[in-house]
């Protein structure tokens, strides 16, 4: 059974009071495994993050269903959303927000202890925190006692998925966990979801960075005004991207090895040869249907 | 004429004593080029790129002097600067896409702007409009308000006000870091355009982001805790590194087709050194795999071969290639490893 199912989920926002309705995520349907890492890609305004929210119950869905191991998420109440909660858990881009930075940055862990563990024993609470400690491979005495502001980036992104390995977390929400950390600390905490995912975690990893994504993710779902344009293996949608869309935004991805070459658009020079985030406003409320290019790989129609 | 920056130090006054996150920093920009400043954060390269055109009350030259076409930058003085600003060199800030007010248009705000550095609006408007259907805005992005404009909009408005006045030298501090690939790509090339079209002499593009600077510049300053680490041409930065720590933070990078099955990339271990009272030999040898006593004393910043600048006495003293017994830097703290060959 898959952790997570997502299907058919749709989101409407309305942009300004008695404005029109603006699609957010139009038709989104994929699921994931246990021990399975999924990126989604997507740039600002595709929808990626308003996903990773309806997942983790922060907002509704407009329509479609989110199931977790078999169960839907939208009629959760108080003492089952806190069960839900105990196996999925979200990490968000901004670490230092995460943070009360009056407190000491292990606070995280005692708002969960109130919540989740109010009869567990000093000790074996102590045991519990340096084993989750050990897991996201943080020293006790580099992190615990210290204020938010004493950490690194890196140090305080591991510090918040060792909350969440504190609970039986068994979906992780990583909403850009990696984007404000160094070249240096990133690769770190990819190589930590990777690890935490061979421990059977399914990790829903969501970013706009297409080779971060690339070196982490078992399958990839590309998001773009709303609507998967692309989506399955990721070694098959890297290698042989089928979707215009897609193609277009691999070609923009910054090597180190290779210069840009003259986009298939324009006269090489004019940035309006980028794609814009308009959303055609025909196809404003269902999405593109998805066809099976070769096993494991859907592409949508192509409608620009 | 070109940049030239001589032994210049900046330091931050606090009351834990002095952080001195720019020391005896040299190097020269060359009319027409685009050199790219990288390093992890906290290393200095912002407040580099800052102390060029805007000293904050809490920045203090501590010595050196940058000249710019010849004539000496009054950098320690933020009066005397005035004129230098805009005309002379141009800044476009850290997180610039929020740099734009929201109460203003944008044309309101470019003629406050413009009134400032005694510019008459109508003497550039014509000129502006032009700079913006060239890189493939609307001219109506000046009746509207900044909020009305996506992240990259905002991004480009912000760098055509910046070189609007034909300044000498650009610093473009992470002018691409929040942007998606695509809105990255065209924002990059819009600078090589600026340049190639002589509306900016030379370029400072700070980041942290070495693939980008693969793209657009002609050379790359790497910085290291406050002090230069490696300068060479970006080719050869990318593809022949020769300062350890440079060679690390390339193999950090993940690059499109590079998975966790295959290769497995490793981050570089340990923290970059305080800066107040910072070690007194190289800064990173205790990350460093190829440490030796002699990395007690700093190495001086020196040509190695042309075109190659190099702080290392691994790379200047000609060490052979393996590291020594310990593993990398022998953990975060540890002091540098490796007895004398």
């Amino acid at each position: 059974m898959s952790a997570l199912q997502i299907d058919h989920v749709s989101k409407l926002f309305r942009a300004s009071a008695g404005g029109d309705l603006t699609p957010a995520l139009r038709q989104v349907s994929f699921g994931i495994d246990p021990g399975e890492v999924v990126t989604l890609i997507g740039e600002s305004g595709s929808g990626k993050t308003t996903l990773g929210k309806i997942i983790l119950r922060l907002i509704p869905a407009s329509s479609g269903t989110v199931m977790f191991e078999g169960s839907d998420i939208s009629g959760l109440r108080r003492t089952q959303l806190r069960d839900y909660y105990r196996h999925v858990q979200g990490v968000f881009q901004d670490p230092f927000s995460s943070y009360n930075p009056i407190y000491k940055a292990e606070r995280v862990f005692e708002l969960l202890r109130g919540v989740y563990f109010p009869h567990l024993g000093q000790p074996a609470w102590q045991a519990k925190i340096s084993s989750a400690l050990q897991a996201v491979a943080l020293n006790p005495g580099d992190v615990l006692g210290k204020y938010p502001h004493q950490l690194s980036g890196g140090q305080q992104q591991r510090l918040l998925i060792a909350r969440a390995l504190l609970l039986d977390v068994r979906l992780l929400v990583a909403d850009e966990i990696i984007s404000m950390l160094d070249a240096s600390t990133r690769v770190d905490i990819l190589n930590l979801l990777i690890s935490l995912k061979r421990s059977g975690l399914a990790i829903l990893f969501i970013t706009h960075d297409l080779s971060l994504g690339n070196y982490v993710s078992d399958r990839t779902v590309i998001l773009r005004h709303g609507a998967i344009v692309e989506m399955g293996d990721t070694v098959k949608v890297f290698g042989n991207p089928r979707h215009p869309y897609t193609r277009n935004l691999l070609t923009a991805v910054p090597e180190l090895h290779k210069k840009w070459q003259p986009p298939a658009l324009g006269n090489g020079t004019r940035p309006a040869a980028a794609p814009g985030p308009e959303v055609p406003a025909a196809t404003a409320f269902d999405a593109p249907p998805l066809t099976e290019c070769e096993e494991n790989h859907l592409v949508a129609e192509d409608r620009a | 004429m070109s940049v030239k920056v001589e032994n210049l130090s900046i330091a931050y006054r606090m009351r834990s004593g002095d952080c001195c996150p720019v020391e005896g920093v040299s190097f020269t920009v060359a009319d027409g080029e685009i050199m790219g400043l990288a390093g992890e954060s906290g290393c200095g390269k912002s407040t580099l790129g800052n102390s060029l055109i805007f000293m904050e009350g809490r920045m203090q030259h501590l010595g050196g002097r940058v000249v710019v076409d010849g004539q000496v930058l009054p950098i320690e003085d933020f009066r005397a600067m005035r004129p230098y600003r805009m005309a002379k060199v141009s800044l476009v800030p850290q997180y610039a896409m929020n740099a734009l007010s929201p109460t203003r248009r944008i044309s309101k705000l470019t003629a406050d702007l413009l009134r400032s550095h005694g510019v008459r609006e109508g003497d550039v408007l014509e000129e502006m409009k032009r700079r913006i259907r060239l890189v493939g805005l609307d001219e109506d992005v000046l009746s509207k308000y900044s909020f009305e404009l996506s992240g990259g909009m905002r991004q480009r408005v912000t760098i055509i006000l910046s070189t609007l006045l034909n300044p000498s030298l650009l610093i473009a501090d992470e002018v691409t870091s929040a942007l998606d690939v695509s809105t990255q790509r065209a924002v990059g090339e819009m600078l090589m355009e600026f340049r190639d079209r002589g509306f900016v002499k030379s370029v400072i593009a700070i980041t942290h982001d070495l693939s980008i600077l693969a793209q657009i510049a002609d050379s790359i300053l790497i910085m290291y805790a406050g002090r230069l680490a490696e300068k060479a041409s970006a080719a050869d930065i990318v593809n022949a590194p020769l300062h350890p720590y440079t060679q690390m933070l390339l193999a950090s990078l993940p690059e499109v087709g590079v998975r966790y099955d295959t290769t497995t990339l490793t981050g570089i271990p340990g923290r970059p050194p305080s800066l107040v009272n910072p070690p007194r030999g190289c800064r990173f040898a205790d990350r460093c795999p190829f440490a030796r006593a002699k990395c007690a004393e700093a190495p001086p910043f020196v040509q190695v071969r042309p075109g190659r600048h190099v702080a290392c006495w691994k790379v200047s003293q000609g060490w052979p290639e393996e590291a020594p017994k310990a593993g990398p830097g022998g953990g975060p703290g540890g002091g540098p490893e490796g007895g004398r060959a």
